[in-house]
């Protein structure tokens, strides 16, 4: 089967949904759950310019994906920040053991 | 040929990525999967959102996995997982099909529009720019309240204290205590001003 070079895009996208979604659905390690989501991040920016590409409006699709590139950048360095602010307090990353954490 | 194995590379790399149990090889293989992206990304033509992943992703989110995993420690405590694991899979197989449903393939006919080359991914984007930089700042400023400590966060809310208060200038009429008024020096004497006549010399 000879796929063209959108559609083998697409089942790149496919294939980082179905990996990041398994990472956060299976890993409770939260720096895994971080890097489960970029892996996320970047099949959304693969498919923006992936849709791009087919519609022949290449500019549009990298702009919207210079957009999703920002906010998924922006998360993650948030989400690492808080990760330190929790192994200092908590001394532990383990979502299992956080979520039973009296206040 | 080329297309196929670079999805498949970028594919093991993602994989990988989640699958090791160690956090350092972990960010490696994200890193890794961010290049190949950006491989793929310039393949396809977008250069310019190839070149800011490849310095994004494979550059800054690796460099501050890396940092925080320096910080927090690399044990990840690989135990029983959060999920049984049909439930994750079946939930990820159906999330997968659900997804190509929608997607596969490609409609046929899009209504055809040629913008100028850089108008749309230059210009025309006042408000997503706005965004962009509203985001970049809450970002900056949650980060520092995080990591700055508590005087960053005091400063952060308007809780630092209040610098001390200057002295208060004389009262106009009242001529200021000889004491308190140095003499200046003979380029900056402004006008006006009295100044103690120096040592020995009689007024």
């Amino acid at each position: 089967m000879n796929l063209s070079p959108i559609n083998l895009a697409l089942v790149g996208v496919l294939g980082l949904f179905a990996i990041a979604v398994y990472g956060l659905l299976v890993k409770h390690h939260l720096l895994k759950l971080v890097i489960a989501l970029q892996i996320l991040g970047k099949a959304a920016i693969l498919a923006l310019v992936a849709g791009g590409s087919a519609a022949d409006r290449l500019q549009l699709g990298q702009s919207v994906a210079l957009t999703v590139i920002v906010a998924d950048t922006i998360a993650g360095v948030v989400a690492l920040a808080l990760a330190v602010q929790v192994q200092r307090h908590f001394g532990t990353l383990d979502v299992r053991r956080l979520s039973t954490l009296k206040g | 040929m080329i297309d196929a194995l670079v999805v498949a590379v970028l594919l093991i790399c993602a994989a990988q990525a989640v699958r090791s149990t160690r956090l350092l090889t972990a960010s490696i293989w994200l890193g890794a999967a961010s290049a190949v992206l950006s491989l793929w990304l310039y393949q396809m033509g977008a250069h310019e959102i190839a070149v800011i992943e490849l310095s994004v992703g494979a550059g800054l989110v690796t460099v501050l996995l890396v940092f925080v995993i320096g910080i927090t420690g690399q044990e990840t405590g690989e135990g029983r997982a959060l999920l049984p694991a049909p439930v994750s899979w079946a939930l990820v197989i159906g999330s997968l099909l659900l997804l190509a449903s929608l997607i596969l393939p490609l409609p046929g006919t899009f209504v055809p529009f040629v913008p100028s080359d850089l108008t749309v991914l230059w210009q025309d984007r006042g408000l997503d720019v706005l965004l962009q930089i509203v985001l970049i700042f809450a970002g900056v400023l949650g980060i520092l309240s995080l990591l700055g400590g508590a005087q960053t966060s005091a400063i952060l809310s308007g809780r630092a204290q209040a610098l001390e208060p200057i002295a208060a200038p004389p009262s106009p009429g009242v001529p200021p205590p000889v004491e308190a008024i140095l003499p200046p020096s003979a380029d900056e004497s402004p006008e006006g001003v009295p100044h103690a006549p120096p040592e020995g010399v009689r007024v």
